[in-house]
């Protein structure tokens, strides 16, 4: 048997790393799948709360969280190839200005 | 005495964890991407633990599958080379990481010692708990209780198919000179 403090801790782990992949990458897809990481370490946490309680409730949120993480994949990779396609760069430190 | 669980828990945790890490360190935004479906694996492995079977299988299909691909074919779309490094601030540098490490020392501590660990056990091995957890049980509770949200998400999808054909598309004006190009 696994305590419920361990999966919350393994969640904190991922959704640290997820936050200083945000903070120190100058890749903007690398930035994005820090994100794609902090909704993992997320989600651990719900499903590990879901079996604590007996409750389904945690897997179904879940299951909303993968939906929104894919279509914000989608919207946020087309995003991506717009800037590139404008600027012809993927770091972000070139890319601070909103007008060209 | 250590049981199975514990020792699944953590070959899995370990995996995830060095995957994350792995993500961070790499430059390549290939291996990187590699790596986060290395962990992506590996968190269904825990999901599998926990008894979500329905979970575990969609997280190897929609996440390790389908969004990973995506990832992978807009990085060989773009050709994305190597990440050019550039020095952050000072202040971030100095101020940032230590207070990240005292911020997750204080949530590790708080996790820890708070949430009464002998009280609360979870790690059920599939087949233990039957029907918990399990594509019909899960349905069941998506399609009466929470049918609303479900039906909403089908308008997010379609919303959120259409703006990636048209952020995606290549931008064209009627009657004028196409964007230029500006290499900042």
């Amino acid at each position: 048997m696994v305590p419920l403090s361990y999966y919350l801790v393994l969640s904190g782990i991922l959704f640290a790393c997820g936050v200083t992949g945000f903070l120190i990458k100058r890749n903007i897809i690398t930035i994005f799948m820090s994100i794609e990481l902090m909704l993992n370490g997320v989600n651990l946490s719900f499903v590990a709360f879901a079996a604590h309680w007996h409750s389904l409730a945690g897997q179904v949120f879940v299951f909303f969280v993968m939906v929104v993480a894919a279509a914000e994949a989608a919207v946020g990779l087309a995003i991506i190839i717009a800037v590139y396609r404008t600027r012809e760069t993927l770091n972000v430190d070139q890319v601070n200005l909103l007008k060209l | 005495m250590i049981s199975i669980h514990l020792i699944l828990f953590l070959a899995f945790g370990a995996v995830a964890v060095a995957g994350a890490i792995n993500l961070l360190a790499q430059t390549h935004p290939i291996n990187s991407a590699l790596s986060l479906i290395a962990v992506m694996a590996a968190l269904a492995g825990e999901y599998l633990l926990l008894g979500a079977e329905f979970v575990a299988a969609v997280q190897v299909i929609v996440y390790a599958g389908a969004i990973m691909v995506l990832f992978v074919f807009t990085i060989m779309l773009l050709n994305a080379g190597v990440e050019e490094r550039t020095n952050g601030s000072r202040v971030a540098m100095m101020f940032g990481i230590p207070g990240m490490l005292l911020g997750s020392l204080l949530v590790a501590w708080v996790v820890l010692r708070h949430s009464g660990t002998e009280a609360v056990v979870v790690g059920v091995l599939p087949g233990q708990t039957k029907g918990w957890g399990d594509p019909a049980t899960v349905a069941t509770l998506l399609f009466h209780e929470f049918l609303l949200p479900f039906e909403i998400t089908s308008i997010l999808i379609l919303i959120a198919i259409m703006g990636a054909v048209v952020l995606a598309s290549k931008p064209t004006v009627e009657g004028g000179e196409p964007p230029k190009k500006v290499r900042s």
